[in-house]
């Protein structure tokens, strides 16, 4: 559906985009994940043909953005950074202007309606958007978006300043609209591209760094190597006796008391699964224990270990022409390492499992 | 284009900015042609005309400063250039909501000479005007309007084009005033020069020399392909500023 290939983009000497390349199928929910001035902005506005590329191509549904600009957007819905709302209109207005400016030939009433229904703004239709609050403001963005039915749609930070329930909202919408679209979400928030998305592709500084789908992402993270436990017992022995069985690599005490637990936390060594060790220690000792709780790495941990990772030597360095076909090091490492923990981990499961059933 | 075209109408009138400029124009120009005509004793009106080219410095750039500033300012931009219509359909949508503005406006303002009909057709007490030539000289009146329309097309152009280059509206506004006054004052400036060369390009530039024709009841071919040819100029820069703003 959507191909990018050696994507270029120069801000004046400034790199902003360095050699992007991606490929989106049809249906496909897809998380643009990066900080803040990664590039995702500029590649959403490069693909919707508001800005043009330094060099590199782009297709949306075959048809090329710079040889075919008006049939492409046709294709695609755009919810900008900043929705593009004229304040002065009411929302009725607007989504009129919106229909008549993509020269949506579905019949207008029933489709507006539909709209509004999907995006929850019906009891504002009649409102100036100027008096409306930003959830609503962003909704009548994303309803202008979905005007005509488009294939594509793109969503630039969809979530940013709106409230808790209105992100679960949104959300939800996300997950409807993508059954039958091709959805491309860009984000610096983990857990909305984790709800949402079926693939992830982590940009930064003009880069793409990793791409993987959600699951082999998930998996990774969902390592089972850290834990925090509660433990009653006096809080020097414990974390003596913790230190001291097999496997563990670390332990600390946590600031945190639970009545007479004291808090822990816990890191073995890879492919060590060690809750049982830690059972017969702690029974041993006649130290109850009253909670255990895997942590594993937070997504956002991975996030900024690749993002630390792939600190790119020459940021400011100008790539007029750039075929780079090998990745640095430091990006390969971190986008195997990643896929390579998921399929451990995934492995270890199924042992477990197994283990199980054996019993 | 079309949408464009409704929605830059409508939004003169959601805003106060319509009714402004309405009210000033009719109001000014009623003004004007009340004291160059009816208080001067005379039928002619090449004098009105050429004042009210006058108060364009006034009046375009209201019309023209929030076309493009406030679009970018609300970054509303970006939702006209990702839908599928082109830059060139999107400067004309707007050119013409101006111009539609101003058109109406100035048709409008044709109630002015309704007072001298009366008086010249008095005068003549049942006389026709081919027998007794008394009276507002309508071919005069006639091509002064169009004269006064394509004046007013080549200046919302220009405004249109300076619009597009920042995102502050009162910059645009006065940067546009300064360019049409410096535009209309160029003849004036030819009394200054002795150099005969400079003298003749200035009067081939000036608007008021080339709008002098129109008040003689004349329709100079090269006047009207003059001031088409700047308005096409400036919408055309407006385009290249877009196109290059993408690729920047």
């Amino acid at each position: 559906m959507i191909k990018i290939e050696h994507l270029v983009k120069n801000y004046g000497s400034n790199c902003a985009l360095d050699d992007v390349s991606f490929e989106i199928k049809k249906g496909e929910i897809v998380g643009f994940l990066g900080p803040n001035g990664a590039g995702k902005s500029t590649t959403m506005n490069i693909l919707t043909g508001y800005l043009s590329s330094t060099s590199g191509s782009v297709s949306v549904a075959g048809l090329d953005v710079l040889e075919y600009p008006l049939e492409v957007k046709k294709h695609i819905g755009y919810l900008p950074e900043q929705p593009p709302l004229y304040l002065d209109m009411t929302v009725k207005e607007y989504l009129n202007f919106a229909y008549d400016l993509k020269d949506c030939k579905l019949k207008r009433t029933e489709h507006l309606e539909e709209i509004c229904e999907v995006v929850k703004i019906k009891d504002v239709y009649h409102r100036v958007i100027k008096n409306l609050s930003k959830g609503y403001r962003q909704r009548v963005g994303i309803a202008q978006a979905l005007i005509g039915n488009p294939e594509v749609i793109i969503f630039d930070e969809p979530t940013v300043g709106l409230d808790p329930k209105q992100i679960i909202e949104v959300r939800n919408l996300l997950r409807t609209l993508g059954k039958d679209h091709t959805i491309i979400l860009s984000t610096h928030i983990l857990q909305e591209v984790q709800a949402v998305c079926d693939r992830i592709i982590i940009i930064n500084k003009g880069r793409i760094v990793a791409d993987e789908l959600t699951e082999n992402i998930t998996r990774a993270v969902q390592n089972n190597r850290r834990f925090t436990l509660k433990v009653c017992g006096p809080q020097k022995e414990v974390l003596a006796t913790l230190r001291s069985i097999k496997g563990i690599i670390y332990a600390e005490s946590l600031a945190q008391r639970d009545g007479d637990a004291y808090a822990y936390m816990i890191e073995s060594e890879t492919g060590v699964d060690i809750r049982k060790p830690l059972f017969y220690a702690l029974a041993e000792k006649k130290w109850p224990l009253v909670g255990l709780e895997a942590t594993g790495m937070s997504l956002e941990d991975v996030f900024v270990a690749i993002v630390d990772h792939t600190e790119p030597k020459a940021r400011y360095e100008k790539r007029s022409s750039a075929k780079r076909s090998i990745r640095s090091e430091a990006e390969q490492d971190i986008a195997k390492k990643l896929v390579d923990d998921a399929k451990e981990k995934q492995g270890g499961e199924r042992s477990a499992l197994f283990d199980d059933d054996a019993k | 284009m079309f949408a464009i075209f409704k929605k830059e109408l409508r939004s003169y009138f959601i805003n106060a900015i319509g009714y402004v400029f309405a009210g000033v124009f009719l109001a000014v120009s009623a003004l004007l042609c009340c004291f160059t005509t009816l208080q001067n004793k005379s039928y002619s009106t090449s004098s009105y005309f050429t004042t009210v080219l006058f108060l364009l410095i006034i009046i375009i750039p209201l019309l023209t400063m929030r076309l493009f500033a406030e679009e970018k300012k609300l970054r509303t931009e970006q939702m006209l250039l990702t839908a599928p219509v082109s830059i060139g359909g999107m400067i004309m949508g707007k050119f013409l909501a101006a111009f539609t503005m101003f058109g109406g406006g100035v048709l409008l303002s044709c109630i002015n000479f309704i007072p001298l009909y009366i008086y010249g057709s008095k005068e003549r007490d049942g006389v026709p005007y081919s027998e007794m030539h008394v009276g507002p000289i309508s071919s005069e009146i006639i091509s002064c309007t169009i004269g006064l329309l394509l004046i007013g097309a080549a200046f919302i152009a220009i405004g249109m084009f300076v619009s597009s280059l920042t995102e502050n509206q009162l910059a645009a506004a006065v940067v546009t005033v300064t360019i049409i006054f410096v535009m209309l004052v160029l003849d004036m400036l030819n009394s200054y020069i002795s150099a005969y060369a400079i003298r003749f390009v200035l009067s081939w530039f000036s608007i008021l020399t080339r709008f002098s024709d129109f008040t003689y009841g004349m329709l100079d071919f090269s006047s009207i392909l003059y001031f088409i040819s700047i308005t096409g100029v400036f919408l055309f820069l407006t385009a290249r500023i877009y196109d290059k703003r993408r690729w920047g």
